[in-house]
């Protein structure tokens, strides 16, 4: 059972989440390449799950009983990459390393270079397949850590995410909980206008799945999700997290052209004063 | 002749030789796998009994994973067991896995060194009646491209077997190929094994030309040179049933007397066997070559003898090939 936020703890973690941001949109304008919208629509699950919902241990991120985060659309890893950062799994000056030559911050998640990532990723649709192999090994130990999926809307127009839910559903695994980033945008539009995913509540109901919705920027709504989820003995359950693509940036909300795209120095520059501005409005509102 | 060190099975040429598919010898090394390694799982996509991992699944149910006609969905749990401690053998038809799910594989299981043992069966035209949709014949040149992956192509049950066995002891990603029917058993228990080792099978005082051949055609390559013996042409015969890591030494001192090479394969001409070893030879020791395989084409239905004669991969092709490649040393 996650620990219900109270408000001085949802209020740090709000601030963390802004922090998160800041080294996002630092990251991408050092990198000159990347995503910028779905690892700002992001920031505010991943604050959750890694300073509050995880169970693990950044000192020893090998540790065998540790809950497992696996990114499925890996291109949102500058995101997972702040947040692995700030935990501690390895220095934050490192961030701006992001896609440059010999960095462990590869430009896609890789396995292996760098401390915490749970799986390579990028080819989309293959991370719920992984997080099911991780949930039987898992399972097949006798342990009771639990496999969280972050997945986007746009990957389940492949055919593999839904031979894995099938499979999920089949074979009732309910450690495994599948968080889909519901923003609409991917590289060529509006999800429902390059390929439509709708009813995803439904689709995922028939795929026998509990099926949860939350809005993905509130953390206590996340927290209770996952509760439920881990109460839930026989089903494997979806948490549909509605999210703004680049939220807390005003320019980049709602716009797919932020999708694939870094901030020029103009843009990041008023991306993070309007961030700062963010963060000094919560630190004046919890004192 | 035969080479003695290597204990191989000296009735191979009889008429009532022992014949053994190499799919046999993965079903029984996954069962003893099974029973010796409690990581051992097994995946299959609706294809148990063909790929013989339905014994493994009467041992060791619960170890046991039925994904459906679902390769990728398949390569990628597979993957997700391995980086949570598991040693994950996938099996289906090659055509499909490595084949459909090829990126897959790449990016879950080799690109992220995980422990998952890629079993390819109904390789080649010996797959026979099925037709081109179910002859892998590119299999080894998809996977031999990749960085930090072996593969093992054993000819007969016995080295099929063993190469399975084998296989576990590598912490990474391993492609394993298998043939549907019965063939000949050219070795015996006695036989070492050895990944990455190339090995003299057929041996001559005076030989003018080396074989090196992969999987159960290795057999029609030892029955050609007993016949060319008998025309008094002497040659040497390897089995190379280790592609990668490929055994370099072994290719240039099996080659050091003859200075001319014939490659058999059950798969395409390009990007397998005859590829690598081609490679090889152009960067250390340029010779004549000639190559046994498909000749970039798809093959059709029909049995695995009239494929192989049509297809020229017989015993007959092999010794044109040698008298053709003598008559093109300097």
């Amino acid at each position: 059972m996650i620990a219900e936020l109270n408000d001085l703890q949802l209020k740090h973690l709000q601030e963390k989440a802004v922090e998160m941001r800041e080294h996002i949109i630092e990251m991408l304008l050092e990198a000159k390449s990347g995503h910028s919208a779905g690892p700002l629509g992001m920031a505010d699950i991943f604050t959750a799950f890694y300073f509050h919902i995880l169970n693990h241990d950044p000192r020893n991120p090998d540790w065998d009983d540790r809950d497992r985060l696996v990114l499925s659309n890996g291109h949102i890893c500058p995101v997972q990459y702040a947040a692995l950062a700030m935990s501690g799994y390895f220095p934050i000056e490192e961030l701006k390393t992001l896609r440059k030559i010999n960095s462990r911050l590869q430009g896609h998640p890789h396995r292996g270079t760098l401390p915490g990532i749970e799986t390579t990723s990028g080819p989309l649709g293959e991370g719920l397949s992984q997080a099911i192999g991780m949930a039987l090994a898992l399972k097949l130990d006798n342990k009771v850590a639990h496999v969280y999926c972050l997945g986007s809307d746009g990957e389940l127009q492949e055919g593999n995410p839904w031979e894995a839910a099938m499979f999920a559903g089949k074979n009732r695994l309910s450690n495994l909980t599948l968080v889909i980033d519901r923003n609409n945008i991917q590289i060529d539009g509006f999800t429902e206008d390059v390929m439509p995913i709708e009813p995803l509540k439904d689709k995922f109901a028939a795929f026998n799945w509990h099926v949860l919705e939350i809005d993905g920027h509130n953390m206590q709504m996340l927290v209770d999700a996952v509760n439920e989820a881990k109460a839930i003995h026989q089903q494997p359950t979806v948490i549909i997290a509605h999210t703004i693509p680049g939220k807390g940036v005003d320019f980049m909300e709602n716009k797919f052209e932020w999708h694939g795209m870094p901030p020029d120095k103009d843009q990041a520059k008023k991306a993070l004063d309007e961030l700062r501005t963010l963060q000094g409005k919560i630190e004046n509102e919890s004192q | 002749m035969l080479n003695p060190n290597l204990k191989l099975n000296d009735k191979m040429f009889d008429q009532d030789a022992n014949k053994k598919a190499t799919r046999d010898g993965f079903g029984e090394g996954l069962v003893e796998l099974g029973n010796s390694n409690p990581n051992v799982v097994v995946l299959t996509a609706d294809l148990s009994d063909s790929t013989r991992t339905d014994k493994f699944a009467k041992a060791h149910p619960e170890r046991f994973f039925e994904v459906g006609v679902a390769e990728q969905n398949m390569a990628a749990i597979a993957a997700g067991l391995a980086e949570a401690g598991k040693i994950a053998f996938i099996s289906s038809y090659a055509t499909f896995s490595p084949g459909k799910n090829w990126e897959t594989i790449r990016t879950t299981a080799v690109y992220n060194r995980a422990n998952v043992k890629i079993a390819g069966h109904h390789s080649g035209v010996m797959t026979g009646p099925d037709g081109a949709t179910h002859q892998a014949t590119e299999d080894i040149a998809i996977t031999r491209c990749w960085p930090d992956i072996q593969i093992y192509v054993p000819c007969d049950s016995v080295e099929g077997k063993k190469a399975t066995l084998a296989s576990a002891n590598i912490p990474t990603a391993v492609y394993l190929r298998f043939t549907r029917d019965k063939s000949a058993v050219m070795t015996t228990e006695e036989t070492s094994f050895e990944v990455g080792k190339i090995q003299d099978f057929w041996i001559s005082d005076n030989p003018q030309v080396t074989i090196f051949a992969t999987g159960y055609l290795l057999y029609q390559a030892l029955l050609a040179a007993k016949q060319l013996e008998e025309e008094g042409i002497q040659t040497i015969v390897a089995n190379v049933s280790t592609i990668k890591p490929l055994d370099g030494e072994g290719i240039l001192r099996l080659t050091d007397k003859t200075r001319a090479v014939i490659t058999v394969e059950d798969h395409q001409i390009m990007g397998g066997l005859g590829g690598a070893i081609a490679e090889f030879l152009a960067k250390n020791q340029p010779l004549p070559m000639e190559f046994i395989g498909l000749q970039d084409t798809f093959a059709q239905s029909g049995t695995p003898d009239e494929l192989l004669a049509k297809y020229k991969m017989d015993a007959p092709a092999i010794k044109e090939a040698v008298k053709k490649v003598i008559g093109r040393k300097t």
